[in-house]
């Protein structure tokens, strides 16, 4: 061992020097590697996601049923049943998604959300015709907690055999919608999964266009700021209902709210009219439904009518197969 | 059957109630469930109960109110036991205790050997509690509760629930995110795992996000530095409710007895001693600095100390200098006019001031409120959020609704039920009164009216359509009415859009309009405490009808 105070050997000098030229070497390579790689950070780009859940039509049976009876629940069995049965609508192994309007902390008697009656037997018909999951979900307005849980619609779903999603901020992924006024939108990620989409609105006042009914029902799988789309309301909805294009729409007016919608919240404005709608053209039903209980005309409507020029459905309701029955 | 030490028995207390206090400020939350769907929304725990076991909140809550606010007799629970024994409750019970207990116990370089024993003998400045105490309830009889801004469970609640905990459901949330994302399927799976564990246990359903957060985590984390200068500094010089069980422990009957034959001055009970009462022989006890820890009867290896009952021995007492107790006094009566010569609390209200609902009128309200902050955790909507100068120096972390972050929820009342002093007096949806479903009393909670500004307000600046604030107006009828209007586009073509206005007699104030409004910085439409309910001249109209 030399005990020299000032000098290293020529193998120890020459060690140092490459281990420190290796480093040098390493950052500077580092650095040009990095140096290739600056690209301004871009939003992510939103992806196509458009999938089509409606079936084929069948002449054998009417595109409009119309049920009043006491029961909201026989009111959804038989209505599924005029329009051909559930097996028409779901198939064994489907994933179903049942998108009732849980929106606002009211309870079912407020008729603010969908009857959780109604979302229940929908929710047992598909799991009977060997669905392989049912799920139940909103994008609400209120606090969804207490959503979910006032409306009753999570408790009834649950019992029925239905999986409850709660919207959770990290399951919206941005897609393209395609749409002409929307382009790229967080949508919750259940409605992209699902074979067989089924509408279950509940048919609300509503100031900006007279009425709410079941195309308004598609802002409930939207995130972001979705408050801006009442500036283009009429593009919005057929934009949003042109991407889901829904197996059938169920519109729920055993109670529907006549004034201060879409919140309610007085039982003076609800009316109990015991009715259940259920078609697989989502343009006829809204368009039914505005003329019947609010005496709305197309022509107030204009978004009924660019749903038809999109090829959504027709607005002459008038003109489909119905079937109007009172259950005793 | 050294495991059976009293030491470990008082080690296994503190866990247990520290657990439990941990615990409890986790469910001060509405975690809402799918099982069932009764629509009266209650929490399931008591989540408010080391304030109902506070003496210190109680004391002020008296000397306000005049009386003891819904639950807080139970703080006789403490106070009557800490009469005869001691501050037990310092040593066993108390959170604040116990985390300050575990960081003055860490090793530190300021606290060796000689440094430790002396640091650890009684100081003259451990009096100062005591002069704290004196003022803080000087404030509260003369109508402020500033007590909250050091009562510990104030302290604890605000420092962890607006600050420790959101950081911890961040960053745990931040690191579950990453674990999930993996491109490896069991780490992914672990993570997922975690997730559902924690999700069940710490995980807030919302990240919340409080205003001031990162000032009361470092006041906390400065708190807690002390104690590695010296142990428990805030126990023995700060805490006004360990003053005020000092007090309360004057005459009690258990006390330390030191036997002057079995000690050989090794010094060696000071190496943990809590409160810094002096354990040491050749030197009276501190009867009211002791927190009953039973570290110097564990220590001395001649077994010279015993807690004995009815003791012979001369112990000292506060030992409070008249002088100093008059500055105390002085202090506390010329702080609150102090305070309130600012022009916030008198004369010019600040116009964002908007208090829960059910909030007394602010005379009352800041005299009871203990800037706690339950009502800031429990609120789903995250709305209340601490005041910094909305509400005057005094007003200081007392809760104020933001409705930007959060609107009041139609029927939600879980900030008046947490409410510990009554501050927020305690009412049903009902009484809220916003909601038909529970019927309703002839005049609602109102905590300010809505305004809009037609220079930001789409169909009034912009000919465009909107109307989404009346859209969320939760009363009925609504409280914002729209009239259609024709205006003319920036093509200049006619066109018809519904402008909205506010009918002051059905707004409530709960703020969802502003809230909703998409002008999404500076919202159109806003809401100003004018109007408010629980003042009779914060008032706007002659006549407000019912709504």
């Amino acid at each position: 061992m030399e005990n020299k105070i000032d000098e290293l050997s020529r193998r120890d000098a020459l060690i140092r020097l490459l281990r420190v030229a290796g480093a040098g070497a390493g950052t500077a390579g580092l650095g040009v590697w990095l140096s290739k790689h600056s690209f301004r950070p871009e939003a992510a780009v939103a992806s196509a996601a458009r999938r089509g859940h409606t079936v084929p039509a069948d002449l054998n049976y009417p595109q409009l049923a119309v049920l009043q009876g006491d029961d909201p629940v026989a009111l959804v069995k038989e209505a599924i049943r005029d329009l051909g049965g559930i097996q028409r609508f779901i198939s064994r192994g489907d994933v179903v998604l049942v998108k009732p309007n849980i929106g606002w902390d009211r309870t079912p008697e407020q008729a603010a959300n969908t009857n959780p009656d109604v979302v229940a037997e929908v929710v047992r018909q598909c799991l009977g015709a060997g669905a392989k999951r049912v799920v139940v979900t909103d994008v609400s307005c209120n606090e969804l907690r207490r959503c979910f849980q006032r409306s009753g619609i999570a408790e009834a779903a649950k019992q029925a055999g239905a999986e409850v999603i709660l919207p959770d901020p990290s399951s919206f992924k941005e897609i393209n919608l395609q749409g002409e006024v929307l382009h790229a939108w967080p949508v919750f990620e259940p409605f992209l999964n699902a074979d067989k989409i089924i509408n279950v609105p509940v048919a609300k006042h509503h100031a900006l266009t007279g009425t709410t009914l079941g195309m308004k029902n598609w802002y409930g799988m939207l995130g972001g700021q979705r408050n801006q789309l009442h500036q283009k309301i009429h593009e919005s909805l057929v934009d949003l209902a042109d991407f889901v294009r829904p197996t059938l729409t169920i519109i729920d007016c055993y109670r529907i709210l006549l004034r201060n919608g879409p919140t309610g919240g007085n039982l003076e404005d609800v009316l109990l009219k015991k009715t259940l709608l259920a078609s697989t053209d989502p343009v006829a039903i809204d368009a039914y439904a505005a003329k019947a209980y609010w005496n709305i005309d197309v022509d107030a409507l204009p978004y009924l009518k660019l749903a038809a020029k999109r090829g959504l459905g027709t607005y002459e309701f008038e003109r489909l197969r119905t079937s109007v029955r009172q259950l005793p | 059957m050294r495991w059976l030490r009293p030491t470990r028995l008082r080690l296994l207390s503190q866990i247990l109630f520290f657990l439990l206090f941990l615990f409890l400020l986790i469910r001060t939350e509405f975690r809402g469930t799918i099982a069932t769907s009764g629509s009266d929304i209650r929490l399931p725990y008591p989540v408010g109960l080391f304030f109902q076991l506070d003496p210190l909140v109680s004391l002020s809550n008296a000397l306000t109110g005049h009386g003891l606010y819904h639950g807080l007799l139970w703080s006789l629970v403490i106070l009557i036991p800490t009469m005869f024994l001691g501050r037990f409750f310092c040593g066993w019970i108390c959170p604040l205790g116990s985390i300050h207990h575990f960081f003055g116990s860490l090793r530190s370089e300021r606290k060796r050997g000689k440094q430790l024993l002396e640091s650890n003998r009684y100081k003259r400045w451990q009096t100062t509690k005591y002069y704290i105490l004196i003022a803080v309830l000087v404030c509260a009889l003369l109508g402020t509760g500033v007590v909250g801004w050091l009562d510990p469970f104030s302290f604890l609640v605000r420092s962890m629930g607006l600050s420790v905990l959101p950081t911890a459901n961040y960053g745990l949330q931040a690191a579950l995110h990453c674990l999930e994302q993996s491109r490896f399927g069991v780490v992914s799976t672990i993570g997922m795992g975690l997730h559902f564990v924690l999700g069940f246990v710490l995980l807030n359903f919302k990240q919340p996000y409080f205003h001031q957060g990162v000032w009361l985590g470092a006041l906390f984390v400065l708190i807690l530095a002390i104690n590695l200068r010296v142990t428990r500094f805030w126990c023995r010089a700060i805490c006004p409710l360990g003053a005020l069980l000092g007090i309360a422990s004057r005459w009690s009957v258990l006390g330390l007895v030191k036997n002057p034959e079995h000690c050989n001055d090794c010094n060696r009970c000071l190496l943990r001693c809590q409160g810094g009462d002096n354990p040491v022989g050749g030197v009276p006890w501190h009867q009211p600095e002791c927190h009953l820890c039973l570290n110097c009867v564990d220590e001395c290896p001649e077994q010279g100390l015993q807690f004995k009952f009815f003791p012979a021995q001369k112990v000292i007492g506060t030992n409070l200098q008249r002088r100093k107790v008059l500055t105390g006094l002085a202090a506390g009566t010329a702080l609150v006019p102090l305070m309130r010569t600012a022009p916030g609390f008198a004369i010019e209200r600040h116009e964002r001031l908007l208090r829960p609902p059910g909030a007394l009128d602010e005379e009352f309200f800041l005299s009871r409120c203990i800037r706690c902050g339950e009502c800031m955790k429990v609120c789903p909507n995250n709305a209340l959020q601490p005041a910094l100068s909305e509400a005057g120096i005094e007003g200081l972390w007392t809760p104020v609704l933001v409705p930007r972050i959060g609107y009041c929820e139609t029927s939600c009342v879980l900030c008046s039920e947490v409410c510990p002093t009554g501050a927020i007096w305690k009412i049903t949806p009902r009484e809220k009164g916003w909601s038909g479903d529970v019927g309703g009393p002839t005049t609602p909670v109102r905590l300010g009216t809505a305004f809009y500004d037609r220079g930001r307000c789409l169909p009034w600046a912009m000919a465009t359509d909107c109307i989404v604030c009346e859209e969320w107006c939760p009363t009925s009828p609504k409280a914002i009415y729209l009239r259609p209007a024709e205006v003319i586009d920036l093509a200049g073509n006619a066109k018809q859009v519904k402008q909205p206005y506010l009918d002051p007699s059905h707004c409530v104030g709960c703020g969802a309009c502003e809230h909703a409004c998409p002008v999404q910085d500076r919202p159109a439409v806003y809401v100003t405490s004018v109007g408010e309910s629980r003042s009779r001249t914060n008032q706007i109209l002659l006549n407000r009808k019912k709504s």
